[in-house]
């Protein structure tokens, strides 16, 4: 490479084409810089340089591409463009709009075509928040654009863009390529800007996650919950819930913006967010769930070095959000097509495959995509946040594999998914021994001064009663359940209670897909206070027969589904109350 | 057209040329060996001394004589409406006797990737007439979903069953059957074929075939040539295509044959790591477009080896596909056809097909309950084994006894016995009523008073 002059537009020579990765001879490029390869001008990247060869992934098709084809550098690493328009939108994996895609060139994906992530001709209403001589900072906000009813998009000078206003429009329409502001050193800030996918946004500080994200499912929110800013990991076998969950996430989770990353999986399921996401409504906000969303979609059957390329577009534009103050919450289905395309690409390279053939760096890579969750003080001095939340396919649902090794190492919130729970239709299939959350005992606070001062104390009950009813089975599988004493027969009751009314949850029914925590806390509760009095019951010799024949017992059984759930659980409170005393006074 | 008499090494189904030229990566080639005859294949890699060719008959009597001429264009495929009742071979070529093909267009057989913002949801239920799938594992019209099974298991005739019997409720159009042998005896194919021209399928059907005793590699472009001719007659003459691909398996093992021969770093088990990538470009040619009538159904059937689901082969599969069927040697045992063991089988369209308007309302909730009751009852079995019955509750011994029931009267039935759904779900509340009430938990009152009140009726009147 000579002495730091961008070469723009200089040409190479393709050597060897092997799937998607070329090499090329001649070609003066940086690593990470995207070249157009081949007469169709196929994209690019640049993923190694060994003497005077250049390795190049493709993220097209590269079929009857052949040695001798041109490879021209175009001086910019592979980048997104960020600005308003990207909510409600769909993206490849190098951020092609695929309804602009298909205006081109019909129902299929066809190579070459150039379109670019934010809409060139669109007009946005700017608001400016700064005067002519005010000074910016880096990733401070001019002004903002209202890119939907709910969201105000603040049009941030970049990260590396500081110093005085010399000029700043008025208010007024506006399109992605008009100048808004100029600053003294020459530098001008449009509505919309690049950047390169690879190198994290910077922030003023990163803080300790202390608010849980709200999911509204039970098992997450009280057993094992995540924190905005924080990590999750949901590994499991093929048809275990992965992608349900991350959906319903996707759907549920109380942020601002959701990044939605299918990763070499199913076409149908991104169609599937697509329809759906617009009919259903932001409980919060009221609008579309579409407009909070930005779907990335690069199907098990599009081109493997885009598949690549797919998270680190997802999440720079989680980033990008989080800069203006939002909470993110990005959904990555499946981490593990990630890995494999990594895989993919080292062994064409030919390179010293680490364990199951993926590369050495397969845990370093990992690590730097989750690393770019959390919750920070913005440069612009917001605090924003983005939550990652990967699924994991690991072979054979084995979790010794290395994808979940690595992930686990770095994630704090694991949801282990269980093909015995799918299989008998128990949703969410999260094993509740399994499973676990690092983010807890910081969130116990919250938690407690927010919805119960008991949450902590009847969480722990209800965990233990779980723990319980495994070493039982164990015994039963043995014995027999009739050959236990009453009291652990009840304890096997309760634990099934637990299990069927609390843990499950039916994402296809509409109020029990979605429960508030206070709701979560007073159904759990409901089921602990069933559980103590009954073993006060037993103490004092009443047949176990008759508890699990109360009234109350079965009620329980279907108030989650109930519109009116407040009041019936109260109602139920009382049959209780009642109930027990009848039995006692008898 | 570049033509070249430069081959250095022969290996596996492999050939390796040398002092070429600006081959293309993916070229369709055609080699002339020194007796004439004439064999196909593709670049697996090019640069500028070197290209890597798989030949898809096999490399047996090619040697460094041998002529090797690059097309500098992909393999495509010749496909016209006149296909229709007609059987060709694995590469296409017309086996029945009758005229070649006079092509409409010429298709690149690997196909392009849906956009997938064109894709439109599948959302249409396909009646098999089979209860263990109508009920409780529901098929879609665009979707995927392959059969799991194993050596020597039935799944042949249950495809057939599927393949003859499949209707769309409310609809006229009948399915195009396109049939695909990959590595399969000849006297599986003849089984095959026979059923379909008695059946009078094979008017509406193409069947290709690749043999056991067929080159191995060619099984690398059958399902290609297959989806290709499928996307043609779904897309161009918006019909409906239903796909029956087996074994899937020897597909596979033709990819690791490749793999090794280039000498790649192997992944699971000596399959390729690519594998996902490669099946997942066949299985996810399946599907409708929107502003298009036709669709793509595939029923891909694979036999596990050593019965194991987790074998890559399976998995990856699994992975891809929109759910499967699985056919288990232990209800084989027990004389139950179809032996489709519905827990660990998933179809995970099927909730958008069924219901009000499309089946029946109550179709999710009774699937739902009995899975729930025959997961139960395949438990309680387990522990009878250990602490016998005796130690069972009452309401454990009716649990018991449905899983019995469930498999002899629900998924039991002829090979010709062709269920509609409102006889499947009927059949599904009549076992079901025999369990304790409250002890169904997965249906509404409602539904039980309505489904279960009004066949407790019905048995009233008859005695
Ligand atoms: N919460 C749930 N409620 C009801 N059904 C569910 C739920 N989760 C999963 N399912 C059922 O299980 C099926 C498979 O789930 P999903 O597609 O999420 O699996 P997955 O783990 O993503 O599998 P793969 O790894 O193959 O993509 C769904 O189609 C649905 O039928
Ligand atoms: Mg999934």
């Amino acid at each position: 490479m000579t002495s730091g002059v961008i070469n723009l537009g200089s040409k190479g020579t393709v050597y060897r084409v092997s799937g998607p990765v070329v090499v090329a001879t001649n070609v003066d490029a940086k690593i990470n810089e995207l070249v157009r390869v081949g007469n169709k001008g196929l994209f690019g990247e640049v993923i190694e340089i060994d003497h005077d060869k250049t390795i190049i992934q493709v993220y097209e098709d590269t079929s009857l591409l052949k040695p001798g084809d041109e490879v021209i550098t175009t001086g910019m690493p592979l980048s997104v463009e960020l600005g308003p328009g990207l909510l409600g939108s769909i993206y490849d994996g190098v951020q092609r709009p695929l309804p602009k895609l298909s205006e081109q060139m019909g129902e299929f994906i066809k190579r070459g075509a150039e379109v670019p992530g934010i809409d060139r001709e669109k007009k946005w209403e700017f608001f400016p928040l700064k005067k002519k001589g005010n000074r910016i900072n880096l990733g401070e906000s001019i002004g903002y654009v209202n890119e939907n009813e709910h969201t105000k998009h603040f049009i941030m000078s970049p990260p590396n863009i500081q110093g005085e206003i010399i000029d700043i429009v008025e208010q007024g329409k506006y399109t992605a390529e008009d100048i808004l502001c100029r600053l003294d050193n020459g530098t001008v800030i449009k509505m919309y800007q690049r950047w390169p996918v690879k190198v994290p946004r910077p922030f003023k500080d990163k803080m300790i996650p202390n608010a849980p994200l709200v999911t509204g499912k039970r098992i997450m929110d009280v057993l094992f919950p995540l924190a905005k800013g924080g990590t999750a990991a949901i590994p499991g076998p093929f048809g275990s819930g992965k992608t349900v969950i991350q959906q319903q996430l996707a759907k549920w989770s109380d942020t601002k913006v959701v990044v939605y990353i299918g990763c070499g999986e199913r076409g149908n399921e991104m169609i599937d967010v697509l329809t759906e996401f617009p009919k259903l409504v932001d409980p919060v906000t009221g609008s579309p769930l579409m407009d909070r969303t930005v779907l990335i979609a690069n199907t098990s059957n599009m081109p493997v070095a885009a598949r690549e390329a797919s998270i680190y577009t997802g999440i720079t534009i989680a980033e990008y959000y989080r800069d203006m103050g939002y909470d993110v919450a990005l959904m990555a289905d499946s981490t593990s097509r990630w890995a494999e395309a990594m895989r993919e690409i080292s062994s064409r390279l030919e390179e010293m495959p680490g364990e199951e053939g993926y590369p050495a760096y397969l845990s370093s890579r990992l690590s730097s995509f989750y690393e770019r969750a959390g919750i920070v003080v913005t440069l612009g001095g917001k605090i924003g946040s983005v939550t990652i939340i990967g699924a994991v396919s690991p072979p054979g649902g084995d979790f010794s594999e290395p994808v979940v090794q690595n992930t686990l190492r770095i994630t704090k919130t694991f949801w282990a998914l269980d093909s015995n729970l799918s299989q008998k239709r128990h949703f969410p299939s999260i094993n509740w021994l399994e499973s676990y959350s690092l983010y807890y005992d910081s969130l116990k606070e919250w938690f407690e001064s927010k919805i119960s001062i008991d949450w902590d104390r009847t969480r722990t009950e209800a965990m233990k009663i779980l723990q319980k009813e495994a070493e039982l089975q164990e015994i039963v599988q043995l014995v027999g359940a009739d050959a236990l004493p009453s009291d652990q027969q009840f304890i096997l009751d309760v634990a099934r209670m637990l299990r069927e009314i609390f843990l499950q949850q039916d994402s296809y029914h509409e109020v029990d897909e979605f429960h508030s925590l206070k709701r979560q806390f007073s159904l759990l509760n409901a089921i602990i206070r069933f559980s103590r009095l009954g073993n006060n019951a037993i103490k004092s010799g009443i047949e176990i027969d008759k508890l699990l024949k109360l009234e109350s017992r079965a009620e329980l059984s279907k108030v989650r589904y109930r519109k009116d759930f407040e009041r019936k659980i109260g109602l139920i409170n009382e049959t209780m109350s009642k109930e027990f005393k009848a039995l006692l006074g008898e | 057209m570049k033509e070249y008499k430069t081959i250095t090494s022969v290996k596996g189904p492999l050939i390796f040329l040398e002092r070429v030229k600006n081959i293309g990566y993916g070229e369709f080639v055609k080699i002339t060996l020194s007796d004439g005859s004439i064999k196909r294949g593709q670049v697996l890699e090019t640069s500028e001394n070197k290209v890597v060719v798989q030949i898809f008959e096999g490399t047996r009597n090619i040697d460094k004589n041998a002529y090797v001429k690059f097309y500098g264009d992909v393999l495509k495929f010749p496909v016209s409406y006149d296909m229709l009742g007609r059987v060709f071979s694995g590469s296409g070529d017309p086996l029945d006797g009758g005229p070649k093909v006079v092509p409409e267009a010429r298709l690149d057989i690997n196909g392009l990737p849906i956009n997938p913002y064109k894709r439109s949801p599948p959302q249409e239920f396909i009646q098999t007439g089979v209860s263990a799938i109508d009920g409780m594992n529901s098929l879609i019209r665009g979707q995927k979903l392959p059969i799991f099974s194993g050596s020597g298991l039935p799944h042949n005739e249950l495809a057939l069953q599927i393949a003859r019997q499949a209707t769309v409720l409310d609809c006229t159009e009948s399915f195009v059957v396109i049939f695909v042998a990959m590595g399969i005896t000849e006297e599986e194919a003849k089984y095959f074929i026979s059923d379909f021209e008695k059946t009078g399928a094979l008017e509406r059907g193409i069947v290709f075939l690749n043999l056991a005793s067929d080159p191995s590699i060619e099984r690398i472009i059958v399902p290609r040539i297959a989806l290709t001719t499928a996307e043609f007659f779904a897309f161009n003459y918006n019909m409906h295509v239903l796909v029956i691909m087996t074994d899937m398996t020897n597909y596979c093992e033709a990819l690791r044959e490749i793999g090794s021969a280039r000498e790649e770093v192997p992944g699971r088990r000596g399959y390729p790591g690519y594998m996902y990538t490669d099946l997942a470009s066949i299985y996810e040619r399946a599907g409708k477009i929107e502003g298009k009538n036709g669709s793509v159904t595939q029923v891909p059937i694979l036999t596990m080896p050593g019965d194991d689901i987790t074998h890559p082969i399976p998995d990856l599969s699994g992975y891809i596909t929109e759910g499967q069927i699985i056919v288990s040697r232990d209800l084989q045992r027990k004389g139950i056809y179809p032996p489709i063991d519905v827990l660990p089988s998933l179809s995970r369209l099927m909730s958008k097909g069924i219901g009000k308007g499309k089946t029946r309302e109550d179709h999710k909730s009774v699937s739902d309950q009995l899975y729930a009751a025959y997961a139960e009852g395949k438990d309680l079995r387990g522990i009878v084994s250990i602490v016998g019955k005796e130690s069972l509750s009452k309401s454990d011994k009716l649990f018991l006894d449905f899983a019995d029931d469930f498999e002899k009267n629900y998924i039991a039935q002829k090979s010709n016995e062709n269920r509609e759904i409102q006889t499947t779900l009927d059949i599904g509340w009549r076992i079901l009523s025999k369990l304790p009430e409250e002890k169904l938990l997965r249906v509404s009152d409602e539904l039980i008073e309505k489904y279960i009140g009004s066949f407790r009726d019905a048995q009233n009147k008859a005695y």
